[in-house]
């Protein structure tokens, strides 16, 4: 034991290496000398050793180099031993047959050496940087982009593309990001990135101010959920979060009346209902929880407009039945709130009331649709009942609506031959919940029609315009309706997609344009424009401006405000470019609204008339994602 | 007489007047020691005589009386007592010239020596008498300083160092029947009693090797080194390595103990079993090393507990007389001058317009109220000069107060944000840092011997313009300030080149136009930082200088290196205007009190001293650390200090008191950096460990209680509650923290070398 720890204490020097020394040096030495001195050069290497590793701690290093013994010899009045002050490891060889060991110590040719063409860089030039590593004690606040803790288990490969990809998505340049989304949308090995990527993501609600970093999370999201290499799984869970978090939220960014939040509300409402149709099957109840916290938030006043907002277009963009089924029934209690927002002249309410008017809008479109595609989903054969119901007024295009409008690409005509709505069943399956008794078609016209009047009604007689367009269906609409519009000489043929008009009642007045008309053009406009409502940019100015048109005389009975639809009414090209106009410069936001609004609007529901000739704007008009079409006008839902 | 090897080594004691406790310095391999220049001059030629004190005859014999004849002769005759000396000397029948050649080239001090040449066999006698006569002259001054006497080795200690001894192979059974005794006496004294263990166990082994006892030497270590308390393990180490007499002389640590006296405290009914237990067993040996070699401050009440023992014990000679800690340390800080805020403040009309004149008035008021009370524990004012405010520094002022105003309040629940400030690419070794007060710029000291000074903000470093240009200048103009300055040489980098060895030690001056760097060639260099050139190097230390720091107040610093002194300079002069030794090994680091009056340096040997600038007397001793201590802090009130050593701990100490109030347990490695926050409520610590963690300086002191006992007798009770009192650990990449900083709106800053 004793022995045990002597040996460990410290190496020692042996009486025969001592001799060997000596004999290299050409001296003979007797053993008792060689013993002695072999524990003197013990002692005082111990010695040296001990005191170098204080000029090891005060240079604030743990590992003792050849530099500090030397400075510990040099203090001691020891010459320093010269060449072994590399960095890299001495090679330490033996001789078998002497059995000496020794460091290799290779000659080194000076003249290749001075001569060589390869002259090291050197190494970077020492530098100081800053960064914040605990803000208020707490979490490492790390730039944007960086690592969090658990992806460093990942793969270097992997680990650099989640660093590239989210810096690009989340950097300034735009190109960067297309280019990076573009890999995202198509890469077929990120499988194992995606929790990472849904955890960034989730980062929404710490950019909440920042509406350019909130819109390229939700890119992120579409080029996730298109991926057709990943499977979400429950992490379609976290993205619909992270999207509804951007639908439903009073983002901070919306306390900026400059800032357009409303084009991220409707764009993540798009998504939602993306993600909802393409991967809704994969968590059951999905569909139900996103109406119950879509309808919570309608339902509760408390709520900022822009939040009501975001719940309407939210429904809108899961389908006619999800508004039906909540929009619908909570629309009487709803409307007394908005009512009294909308009334209020008050110039302090000015920036409220826009608001206001943006619900109005969204809430219009929604239930005109829902009214839409309640006529059409009635069977064909029965139409015969409804038939002098104004409402039933059903468009052959209602086919076409079945499809959700999802994604920019444009839905293929093919798909007019599918069963109306089909998607809506299936997305919405086994999602039947609560006690919901449908109303039928003619109730719910009238009691909608005692909300908006013939804001509602102007809209319905427009769109038989392109009732005509499809051939299959036309001639009965026409009858049951009594209809004179039907097949007007119909520009809109052309069209590829005839849609449910939307937003546009852009009302000319407002653009301040030279050329604009007083209101009856504007109907007109809104006439022609319905057909803009497709989201993507396929939409095509000129043959807008041409359906303008088309409406001419053709209003029924019914809908008395048709007729204000003047024949000539200017091409719509101009309120397109309105819209253009205002989205262009976004950051006049919905100034040029708020002005307009003020002086003029009577009460909608009390006068319905002339109401609807004084809300023009209610519709969005605005472009949805700058980056994502060209054209001002892409009302970014998609009927 | 063989002359050893190492005959040439010199073997010198210095003893400093100033403190009055000798420091006895060997150099290692002939290395000189801490002469200060003053009370004894290490001249080159007291190398060459001097070899092992004492000789190497196996037992006591004529000789060795001889000796002791020629030493008494010797302080005979520094006394000036020749009557007496030449009596003794014929008594004695020495022959007249017995000491004379030897004299002068041992000591160079007495004056009363004629030099003559060294001869083999005076070997002896001169070492002897260079010790004598730093013996006597410290025994010179003993009268003189009354409380200085009882420090100082008296002749005969000196001479009979290990000389008489007993039977060898009777060590070992004394030893163990100490041991016996001690662990059969009541537990309240066995804690106390066990303290003896330490330093009779050294001093038996050492004066076993000194007889040239090699053999039953390590079978004495053998036996009993394991029973040594874990703090002692280093000095053990260095001890088992020690086997050879002739490896003493050159032997530091063995030179502390050989040369002060260990100091235990130990309660009077604890003292009085041992003696009465020595007694009986006639144990004669044991009792000369107790009474040769240990201090024993005895203390009458209850005995102390191990735990208290423990928290106290671990430097190299013990722990600190009562009585050292007992000065009065005027900890206070200085009034600050009364500066006018400027009443076109632009900063506070851009913050609030309307409450301009309201806000004016109360915060005057307060900087009034707050200068007009003068803390009772604060020093004079003047009681040492400080250099007068220039225009500069007055504005430096209201930017400093007006930074204040935004600090935040930290606390233990908000704590502060810390930015790291990472050295890349330093890979010739990053050895030290400091940040400007106004955390503008920040200094890196680099074992390739180079300084580099960043500048942190936008604001580029730039030199003065060269003398030909400042000429054309035109001097009336009211940026001429603004003007000489050159703006080609405007970079973020500035690299300063003159040290010859690796840069320990950096500072900035308050007023951030001068920065000093310290380093191992022995120099201390103050650079301009309107230049960019070296202005002087003060040579002093001829050892690696550890660390060096500015005064608060500038002008005045400070330094401690391997000679094992600090020494005081002031920037216009280029000796020292004083030395403080005391310290039994090297000292590490060096720390100005708030008020410039004091000065705190930390050292090898465990210890904690606080210096009074104004006299040098040694007013503090703290021991408790079991490790060579590398950061110190005082708190901003100028009550506690902090340090941090090697074995990885943070003690608090209070100041006034002399006490140690916390212990902060947490890090895994060496501390390197400490600091308070600007209003002292947190305290941040920086280790080799790669964390920075933060402990709540407000709890720890708050909670203090210190009765009149406690005080009095220096009984400390620790509470373990490092758990609670640590706030947080933040890790760093792969970076040790070397230095930490508070802004003056109380952001942590950190520095350090990313070290992959």
């Amino acid at each position: 034991m004793a022995a045990d720890r002597e040996e460990r204490r410290f190496a020692e020097v042996s009486r025969d290496s001592v001799k060997l020394m000596a004999e290299s040096a050409g001296l003979e030495l007797g053993d008792e000398v060689a013993a002695l001195l072999a524990e003197d050069v013990c002692y005082r290497l111990r010695e040296a050793a001990q005191s170098s590793a204080q000029f090891m701690r005060h240079a604030k290093r743990k590992k003792l180099t050849v530099d500090d013994f030397n400075k510990a010899l040099r203090w001691s009045n020891v010459e320093a031993i010269c060449g072994y002050g590399a960095q890299d490891a001495m090679l330490f060889r033996s001789v078998k047959e002497g059995e000496l060991f020794f460091v290799e110590d290779r000659d080194i040719n000076l003249i290749e050496l001075a001569l060589a063409t390869n002259i090291p860089k050197g190494c970077a030039e020492t530098m100081v940087r800053a960064n914040v590593a605990y803000l208020d004690g707490k979490g490492n606040v790390g730039p944007q982009g960086t690592v969090p803790a658990a992806v460093q288990s990942l793969s270097d490969d992997l680990l650099k593309y989640y660093q590239q990809i989210t810096r690009a998505i989340l950097g300034e340049d735009p190109h960067l990001m297309k280019v990076a989304l573009q890999d995202l949308q198509s890469n077929s090995k990120i499988a194992a990135l995606l929790p990472y990527f849904v955890y960034v993501i989730s980062g929404v609600k710490s950019v909440s101010h920042d509406l350019e970093q909130l819109n390229r999370l939700l890119h992120m999201v579409k080029s996730l959920v298109q991926n057709p290499y990943l499977y979400l799984g429950s992490y379609v869970r976290s993205l619909v979060s992270s999207v509804m978090y951007c639908i439903l939220e009073p983002l901070a960014a919306s306390i900026n009346p400059l800032n357009d939040h409303w084009t991220l509300r409707d764009y993540a409402a798009l998504l939602l209902s993306h993600i909802f149709w393409t991967h809704g099957d994969l968590v059951s109840g999905l569909y139900r929880q996103i109406l119950l916290s879509l309808q919570k938030v309608l339902s509760d006043p408390v709520r900022p407009l822009c939040s009501h907002y975001g719940a309407v277009v939210g429904l809108h963009a899961l389908g006619w039945k999800a508004v039906e089924r909540v929009l619908f029934p909570h629309l009487p209690a709803y409307w007394a709130n908005l009512q009294a927002v909308l009334d209020d002249y008050s110039v302090s309410n000015a920036q409220v009331k826009a608001d206001g008017h943006k619900v109005y809008g969204a809430i219009l479109v929604a239930v005109e649709r829902l009214l839409k595609m309640k006529a059409l989903s009635l069977p064909q054969p029965a139409e015969g009942c409804s038939s002098s119901q104004p409402g039933c007024l059903a468009g052959p295009m209602g086919y076409r609506v079945s499809s959700p409008g999802l994604s920019p690409p444009p839905e293929p005509l093919a798909e007019a031959g599918l069963g109306i709505a089909s998607h809506l069943q299936a997305g919405g399956a086994g999602c039947q919940w609560e006690e919901w008794s449908p109303v039928p078609l003619p109730a719910m016209y009238s009691e909608l029609y005692s909300f908006f009047g013939d804001s509602l009604a102007v809209r319905f007689s427009t769109e038989q315009s392109f009732g005509g367009f499809s051939p299959c269906t036309p001639s009965h609409f026409r009858e049951t309706r009594k209809e004179p519009l039907g097949h007007v000489s119909n520009p809109d043929t052309t069209r590829k997609m005839p849609q449910l008009t939307a937003n546009l009642n852009i009302s000319p007045r407002q653009d301040g344009s030279p050329r604009t008309d007083p209101p009856p053009p504007s109907l007109a406009a809104t006439g022609s424009v319905r057909s803009l409502a497709r989201s993507s940019m396929q939409r095509s100015r000129a043959s807008s401006s041409r359906s303008g048109q088309r409406s001419i005389g053709l209003s029924r009975d019914v809908f008395p405000k048709a007729r204000f639809t003047s024949p000539h009414s200017g091409p719509p090209t101009f309120s397109f470019v309105i819209g253009g106009r205002q989205m262009g410069r976004r950051c006049q936001g919905r100034r040029p609204f708020q002005t307009i609004f003020v002086p003029t609007p009577p009460p909608p529901v009390v006068l319905p008339r002339v109401y609807t000739h004084k809300l023009p704007v209610i519709g969005r008009v605005c472009k949805p994602l700058r980056r994502w079409t060209r054209s001002h006008y892409s009302l970014h839902l998609p009927l | 007489n063989e002359s050893a090897p190492q005959e040439s080594e010199s073997n010198q004691i210095v003893s400093c007047s100033k403190i009055h406790i000798p420091s006895n310095h060997l150099g290692g391999f002939n290395r000189s020691n801490a002469n200060d220049g003053r009370l004894l001059s290490s001249s080159p030629g007291a190398g060459t005589g001097g070899t092992a004190t004492g000789n190497n005859k196996p037992a006591p014999g004529p000789p060795e009386e001889q000796q002791t004849l020629l030493a008494v002769l010797q302080f005979l005759k520094k006394s000036k007592l020749a009557e007496s000396a030449e009596i003794l000397r014929r008594e004695a029948g020495l022959p007249e010239d017995a000491l004379d050649p030897k004299g002068t080239d041992a000591s160079g001090s007495g004056p009363g020596l004629a030099a003559g040449s060294g001869q083999v066999d005076g070997v002896d006698a001169s070492s002897l008498l260079s010790r004598v006569t730093v013996s006597s002259s410290a025994a010179a001054q003993a009268p003189k300083k009354a409380a200085a006497g009882e420090d100082q080795p008296d002749v005969s200690v000196v001479l009979s160092a290990y000389s008489q001894q007993g039977d060898p192979s009777l060590y070992d059974a004394y030893y163990s029947g100490l041991k016996r005794f001690i662990e059969s006496v009541l537990d309240c004294h066995r804690a106390e009693l066990s303290q003896l263990f330490y330093p009779l166990f050294v001093h038996m082994y050492l004066e076993l090797v000194y007889n040239n006892n090699e053999s039953v030497a390590k079978a004495f270590f053998e036996k009993f080194s394991g029973d040594q308390e874990c703090y002692y393990e280093q000095d053990l180490r260095i001890l088992s390595s020690l086997t050879k007499k002739e490896h003493m002389k050159g032997n530091e640590t063995l030179l502390d103990f050989r040369t002060s006296k260990f100091v235990l405290r130990i309660s009077r009914d604890s003292y009085q079993l041992l003696k009465r237990h020595l007694q009986e067993r006639q144990n004669n040996q044991i009792w000369n090393i107790i009474q040769e070699h240990l201090y024993i401050d005895i203390f009458d009440g209850m005995p102390r507990s191990k735990s208290q023992i423990d928290a106290m014990s671990g430097s190299l000679a013990g722990e600190a007389r009562r009585e050292a800690n007992k000065a009065k340390v005027f900890y206070g800080l200085l009034k600050e001058p009364e500066i006018e805020l400027p009443l076109d403040d632009e900063d506070e009309e851009a913050e609030n317009e309307e409450g301009k004149p309201k806000k004016k008035k109360p915060k005057k008021d307060s900087m009034g109220s707050k200068s007009k009370k003068q803390d009772p524990n604060a020093p004079l004012q003047t009681r040492i000069p400080l250099p007068e405010l220039k225009d500069s520094d007055k504005l430096d002022k209201i930017m400093y107060m007006k930074e204040s105003t935004k600090r935040i309040r930290l606390g233990s629940d908000n704590l502060p944000s810390i930015c790291f400030y990472t050295f890349l690419n330093a890979y010739q070794g990053l050895t030290a840092v400091d940040v400007t007060d106004d955390s503008s710029l920040i200094a890196g000291g680099f074992a390739d011997s180079t300084v580099r000074v960043w500048s942190v903000t936008p604001k580029k470093l730039r030199k003065v313009k060269s003398a030909a240009d400042l000429n054309l200048i035109d001097k009336e103009s009211d940026d001429v300030l603004e003007r000489i300055m050159d703006e080609k040489t405007a970079s973020e980098l500035k690299i300063l080149y003159g040290h010859s060895g690796p840069v320990y030690g950096i500072s900035f001056s308050p007023d951030r136009n001068y920065l000093l760097s310290s380093s191992e060639d022995g120099t201390i260099r103050l650079w301009s930082l309107q230049t960019f050139t070296c202005l002087v190097g003060y040579k002093g230390h001829n050892y690696p200088v550890w660390d060096t720091q500015f005064s608060p107040y500038g002008y005045y610093f400070v330094s401690g290196g391997h000679d094992r002194v600090a020494r005081l300079w002031a920037t216009d002069h280029y000796q020292p205007l004083r030395i403080f030794a005391g310290h039994l090994a090297d000292i590490t680091c060096t720390r100005f009190h708030p008020n410039s009056n004091y000065v705190a340096t930390g050292s090898s040997d465990r210890t904690i001293r606080l210096w009074d600038v104004l006299n040098g007397n040694c007013v503090r001793i703290f021991t408790g650390h079991k490790g060579p201590i590398h950061a110190l802090a005082f708190s901003p009130n100028g009550k506690f200090l902090a340090s941090g050593a090697t074995d990885g701990r943070v003690l608090l100490w209070d100041i006034g008191h002399g006490l140690m109030v916390g212990e902060l347990k947490g890090h895994t490695d060496t501390i390197y950096s400490l600091r308070f926050s600007r209003d002292g409520e947190i305290l941040a610590s920086g280790s080799m460990d790669n964390t920075v963690r933060l402990w709540d300086a407000m709890k720890a002191f708050d909670d203090l209680e210190t009765d009149d006992f406690t005080a009095a007798t220096g009984h400390i009770h620790l509470q373990d509650n490092s758990q609670e009192l640590l706030l947080g650990t933040y890790m760093t990449k792969s970076t040790p923290v070397l230095h930490l900083h508070f802004t003056r709106r109380n952001l942590l800053l950190a520095a350090g070398a990313y070290n992959p």
